[in-house]
Parts: C-alpha cells; structure tokens; sequence
C-alpha cells in the first residue's frame, strides 16, 4: 500500500512512505528522523502529517494490543487473574497431550498432503460430503470407527470439571455456613449482577416494550416495524441494526441485519478467501478433520433439525480449521494456539507452525454452534463468514477460562457463577432441595450455556436467542435463560428425588418460548 | 512512563490491629508499608506505580523534607480504591500507578514513602501490595533527542542579562502608548507625512503595507549574548505592532 504525501510548503518534490502489512517500529523511527533532517521543514508541515503518521500506525497493526498499564505483561493484559491463566493453561496441555496420543498411537500424521486422485474425488463430491462414509476422506479408514474417537479430544464433562476445580488459592472459602456462602459448584469470587441491576441494563426487554417472539403471534399486521427494519438495510448502519436487534429481528431480514451487526460481508474478497480455504481443505487432510467429521456425525446429523444440513457443516467447518485469519483473536483470548513442530525440529521456534492453522481445536457439540446459522444462510461463503465472526466474538468464550468482561461479554465462569447465583436469591427453596438430592443445577444446565441452548430450543425460538445476544453484545442472557427455564418448571423439579429424575424433568425444552420466560424471570420477580 | 526507578528499600509490612496480635483470630484490615530511601537522599516522585494483590483501598503519606531541613508527613492520597467491589475479583491482581498529577500535595524533596492498605472484606486471605517502584520527575535536559531547531520554536521565559538594553516592561508599556497614537492616526488620516519615530532599544519590525505581515527576527541583539551561551539560541523579547491599513511605522534600532 503505498501512501504519497506531498509537503504543502512547496517542498521540493514529494516523497513517498511505503506501507508495509507490518511496519516496524525501525522503520517507523527512520521515516521520524528522516522528516526531520529536511532542512526547510516548518512546523505546519509537522502538524499536518501528524495524522498521515498515526494513520500508518494504525493501519499497520492488525489487532491492538489491549490497553493495560505499561508495566503489565501482554497475557495479565488478557487475563489478569493467575490461578485463571494456570487453569487455562493446564487444560491447554492436556487437550494437546490428548490430541498427540491419539496421533502416535493410530499411528497419524497430524497433515498429509492428499494425492490426487484423492483430491480430484474430493472437489466433484464437495458438495455431497455427508453421503459418504466420514473415514473415507482420511488417512485411515479405520479412523473414524476407532473406538478411541469415541471419546472426544474433550468432551462437556470435561470442561465442567475443570471449571468445579477452578480455586482461588487466596480465597476464604471454609465450611461453615454463613450468610456469604455460595451454594453451587463454581466457588470463584466475580463480579456478577443482581435482577435490579439488570432490570435497567435490558430494559429492552421490559414488560411494556413490544418484543419479536411474543407480539408477533397476536397477528398484528407488521407494517411498520418491517419499515424501519428495510431502512435499517439500507442505511447500513450497523450500531442502529444492533439497537434494533434487541427486540428481536423478523425472520425474513433477520439474515442481513445479523450480517450487518457483524460486519460481515460477501464482497468477492470474502469469496476468494473462502475459495482458497476451500483449496486448502482439498491439498491437505488434517488430523482434526477427523474430530469434525465425528462430531457432525454423533451431534448435528442426530438432531431432527439440523440433519438436512450435514454438508454444509462439513464445508464450514472444515474451512473453518484452515482459516488463519482466525488466529487474530488470540490477541485478547487468553488461551494460546497449540503449536506443531516441523518433524525432527521439536522444540526450534523457527519450525513451529500453529496447528490446527486457526488455532482452534474442535470438541464434541462444536458443530452446534454453526448449525443455527444454516437456516439463514444458504450461501457457503456468506455463512462461513456470518460464522467466524460470531465464533470470535462470542463463541470463544465459551470455551476458555477467562475472568475479564470485556465489552461486557461474559465468558463460561461469569455465566455459570451467574446462573448459579440468581438462583439462589430468587429461589433459594429449589436450589436447596437440588443440593441435598445430589442434583447440582449446573450439573445440568452447563450443557446448555456451553452450546448457548443451540440443540436445546427449538430453532425459531434459539434465534430470537441469538438476536438478542447479538443484541447486547453480551453471552448474559444465556445465564439468565438458564436460570428461567429453571424458574417455569420449579414445581415438578421440586418433587423429584434424584439427579436423573431433574434431568429427565429437564430434558426436553423445545416446547418452551424464550422471550415470554426471559421477561418474567427478569421483569415480574418479587424482590 | 519512565523507566526510571530510584533504588528504594521496602520495610516489611507492619499490621495495624485493635487488640492483641496473637490472641486476636480475626484476620487484620490494615496494613502499612514503608519504603524509604537512602539517607541523605531525596526525590521528586513523578510515579509510584505498583502491582496490586487484594487490596481494596490505599492511602499514601510522604516524608517530606522541607528547606530548613524538618521532615513532616503529609497526606498525598487518601482512600484511593483498587478493587471497586471488595469482594469481588475486579482489580485484584491489577498493576496501578499513582501519579504525580493524582497527588494532594506537591510529592517533592521526598526522603520515605508510606502506603496504608486496607481491605475490608473477609473474604480474603491475605492481601498487600507487590513490586513497588518510585519514579522519579525527569529533569528538562535529559537524553530525549529533540532537535535543536525545535526547541528554538518554543519561546522560554528566562530572565536574561539585559546588556544594556531597556527593560522589556517598561518598552511594552511605551509600545502601548505608540499603539494608542497609531489608533488616533488612522481616525484622523491626513496626506502630510508622520515623520519619524525613533525609539530606544526596540528590534527592528518591519511592517509591509501588503497583506501579510513580514516579521524578521533581529538578526543579532548583541554578539556577546550569542557566543557566552550554550546550546540553542534563545531570541530574545521582539513586539508586535499591529497593523494597519495605510500607516506604516517605521522604527529603527539603536
């Protein structure tokens, strides 16, 4: 990118300052000292590049460091809390050690380049992969129907577990009981918000405001709420678009307003990016392809709605492995991508390589997270992008173990302290009896909010979820969903007896509507 | 930020309690921390900068050592929160500054540094402050390399020696009553001559009868100011003459 700047002055010729995709800071200083070595250079000259200067430094760094204090390490900046980054990083190694004992024991490298004719079957059949037999596009045939696949790289209990363990070492948390104590699984001190605090922060929500989901069954005609919905369209304005989400999207712009709320768009660049993922997918096979196919097999395909969808979980998600783009957002993730070593360099950084490509290992319900998306997006390259956006702002999340808020997004530990907490204030009778039954509620609703209720909720009612949290910007209404539904069926689960009764009492959620339960939970609690 | 530090020795920290130490089973709420300096030493703090550990709030007081050489303690900051919800996490492992700018009173001639820490909520095991650092103000000529052509830009308010000249009061204050002259000239505008004004001790400005406003610095005030000083030139005082339309002022310098 080049960028001509011409001194206003009537300075003899002009110069020209190469924009580099990562410009260093030597070069920054040299073209410093070199503007300054000009002999006639006044001060307006100065203060007229000023901002050219500070537009090549933003436009050089591709994600901003997180603003911290100078003296604070780049991962305090990201995760300030040390036990949590511990955690974080003792679950990293044994995903990774997982992942490699798979690898040395069938005997698999983590990538192979595929033959040819392999890749020329694989390109005519792109768009039927769910037909085949999940192993035929791997090494190994007998990959897929390894019984050590069974068992996913991790699986939901996992993560619970790690999550009951998390412990701050500086934290009093004896036995007794007493006024403070906290009654459910996750015994970690962060911030969460009370139902008045929250009362004013989705105010959208309120009783008395109209809500997409619920007024919309009352067969009102739409007229002007499509009207302001198609300017929204138009204008383009992605903040206006966000505002209007929080009362949820009408089903037929809901795709391009999601799309304009996430910056994302289909210009034929996002095409080629899309083309050449593709590319790559057909060059390479990658060891965790392996895990996807498994996963789409045991998960989506199983699920009434979403089976129909098959192939194009396999196109996103395959591409979604290779995408270095996403790599990205490990600037403010505090987890770290697992790195590979070219084979007999362990341990030389210069022959490491993230792996997978995107930094991303895939685990058992990932493929829920794209599901959803299917029914808005047909096209392959317009829904894998929809989907990296929204895996990257709040999907992450849910997988890794962080305590900041950050833009008020909430990640798996603040969700469950969350749920956990409001219900014990508002229905301290229930979570008691749960507990001495052996029946912890976020033993069961932790499945819900690690996948955000995708599988769980019927679909209409899953994305006038998912307006909403797009809305706010915020995975919260997760947590107070959770705490909802358990709020509508207190009743039966209070005479249950048993941990498997509660789950069974819980089970099927896909006749419940969201944003009725949503509003009473939040709006007509007695507090 | 500076990277400077001073070398500083932190004490061990001193708890403050009600009651008896060790019979007393409740945890202590406050803490104090002493970090001085060598003996003799003073500094004007800039900076302190810190990195906290479960502390809620704290307070620092400077030893303060004043010009006849009586050292007192006074208060610079009182009751500064870190964690803005005690028993919570949020900013309890965060790394902090206190700035100069924060400060009640001026932190100069500093000899000891103490900070109170307090931390209302039982809900901690312990809690104290780690890495404390005290950086120092930089003074005016340290390493930064500015070029010496952009210092000459800035105008610096030193009282220099005078060599003679006027002082630069008294010739604003007769530059003033030219102006009002100027004024009465321009109401009453005539075709005679104004003849000439002479002046003492006042820079050549030469005023164009054209749009812009040509101004040239006095090449030289006096030889002798130029050579006895080092570094960058400082121009001395020049004046302004507003303009005006068809009067032009010539002035010369003696």
């Amino acid at each position: 990118m080049l960028l001509i700047v011409e001194d206003p002055t009537a300075f003899t010729g002009c110069f020209v300052i190469h924009l580099f995709e990562e410009i260093s800071l030597l070069t920054f200083s040299f073209l410093f000292s070199s503007l300054f070595s000009l002999p006639s250079l006044s001060l307006s000259l100065f203060h007229s590049l000023l901002p050219f200067l500070s537009l090549l430094l933003t436009l050089s760094l591709s994600s901003q460091p997180l603003p911290s204090h100078p003296a604070a390490p780049p991962e305090h900046a990201k995760e300030p809390l040390a036990y949590m980054r511990k955690a974080q990083v003792n679950w990293e190694k044994r995903i990774l050690k997982s992942l490699n004992s798979m690898c040395t024991e069938l005997g698999v490298p983590l990538a192979r380049k595929r033959p040819a004719v392999e890749q020329k079957e694989l390109t005519n059949k792109w768009n039927e992969m769910g037909t085949d037999e999940p192993g035929k596009w791997t090494s190994s045939q007998s990959i897929c129907s390894d019984r050590r696949l069974n068992t996913p790289s991790y699986s939901i209990s996992h993560d619970s577990q790690v999550l009951i363990s998390l412990r701050n070492p500086n934290h009093d948390s004896s036995e007794e009981a007493s006024a403070k104590s906290h009654w459910g699984l996750i015994q970690v001190p962060l911030h969460d918000r009370d139902i008045p605090q929250m009362r004013e922060a989705y105010s959208e929500l309120s009783l008395t405001t109209g809500q997409l989901g619920i007024d919309d069954h009352t067969h009102v005609p739409p007229g002007k709420t499509r009207l302001i919905c198609t300017e929204l369209a138009f204008c383009q304005d992605s903040a206006a678009a966000q505002q209007y989400s929080r009362q949820g999207c009408p089903t037929g712009l809901r795709a391009d307003l999601w799309a304009l709320i996430l910056n994302s768009t289909n210009e034929p660049e996002d095409v080629m990016h899309y083309e050449q993922l593709k590319a790559g997918v057909i060059h390479h096979d990658l060891l965790v392809d392996n895990l996807i196919y498994k996963d789409v097999k045991l998960t989506a395909s199983n699920d009434d709605y979403y089976f129909v969808f098959e192939d194009f979980l396999y196109q996103v998600l395959l591409c979604f492995s290779r995408d270095t783009a996403v790599l990205e957002h490990f600037s403010y993730n505090s987890a770290t991508p697992p790195k590979s070593y070219i084979q007999g360099k362990v341990g030389v950084e210069e022959f490491a390589v993230v792996y997978p490509p995107n930094g991303v290992i895939p685990f058992h319900g990932f493929s829920m997270y794209v599901a959803p998306l299917c029914f808005l997006y047909n096209e392959p390259s317009k829904l894998y992008s929809v989907f990296r956006e929204m895996y990257v702002r709040y999907f992450f999340r849910l997988v890794c173990v962080c305590s900041k808020c950050v833009y008020t997004v909430c990640g798996i530990v603040s969700l469950c302290l969350q749920f956990e907490r409001l219900l014990q204030t508002h229905l301290p009778q229930l979570f008691y009896h749960l507990r001495e039954i052996g029946a912890q509620p976020l033993r069961i609703a932790f499945k819900w909010m690690v996948r955000a209720f995708s599988g769980y909720l019927s679909t209409d009612q899953l994305l006038l979820l998912w307006d909403r949290i797009l809305g706010y910007d915020s995975l919260e209404i997760v947590a107070v969903l959770a705490a909802a539904v358990f709020a509508f069926r207190a009743e039966n689960l209070m005479e249950v007896t048993s941990l498997t009764s509660a789950e069974a009492v819980l089970a099927d959620l896909s006749t419940l509507k969201v944003m009725p339960l949503i509003q009473i939970f939040l709006f007509a609690t007695v507090i | 930020m500076s990277v400077n530090t001073v070398p500083c020795t932190v004490k061990p920290t001193v708890t403050l309690q009600i009651g008896d130490a060790e019979t007393d089973s409740s945890r202590p709420g406050v803490y104090v921390i002493d970090v001085t300096l060598p003996i003799g030493q003073t500094v004007n703090i800039q900076e302190i900068s810190f990195k906290n550990y479960y502390t809620a709030y704290v307070s620092v007081r400077l030893l303060r050592r004043d010009g006849e050489g009586a050292a007192k303690w006074v208060t610079c900051l009182r009751n500064h929160c870190l964690m803005p919800s005690p028993h919570t996490e949020e900013g309890s492992q965060d790394y902090c500054s206190v700035y100069r700018q924060q400060m009640l009173i001026e932190p100069d001639n500093v000899t000891s540094v103490r900070l109170i820490l307090r931390q209302p909520s039982s809900a901690w095991l312990n809690f104290s402050v780690e890495d404390i650092k005290i950086h120092p103000c930089l003074n005016e000529d340290s390493e930064w390399d500015i070029p010496d052509w952009l210092s000459d830009l800035t105008q610096v308010d030193q009282l220099c020696d005078l060599q003679g000249l006027p002082d630069p009061q008294t010739v604003s204050c007769s530059i003033q009553q030219m102006w009002a002259l100027t004024e009465v000239m321009q109401t009453n505008q005539t075709t005679a001559s104004i003849g000439r004004f002479d002046v003492r001790g006042v820079p050549i400005v030469y005023l164009h009868m054209e749009s812009n406003v040509h101004i040239t610095f006095p090449a030289v005030v006096g030889e002798k100011d130029l050579e006895s000083k080092e570094g960058p030139v400082m121009l001395h005082h020049f004046l302004f003459i507003y303009w005006l339309n068809n009067v032009s002022i010539q002035t010369s310098l003696r």
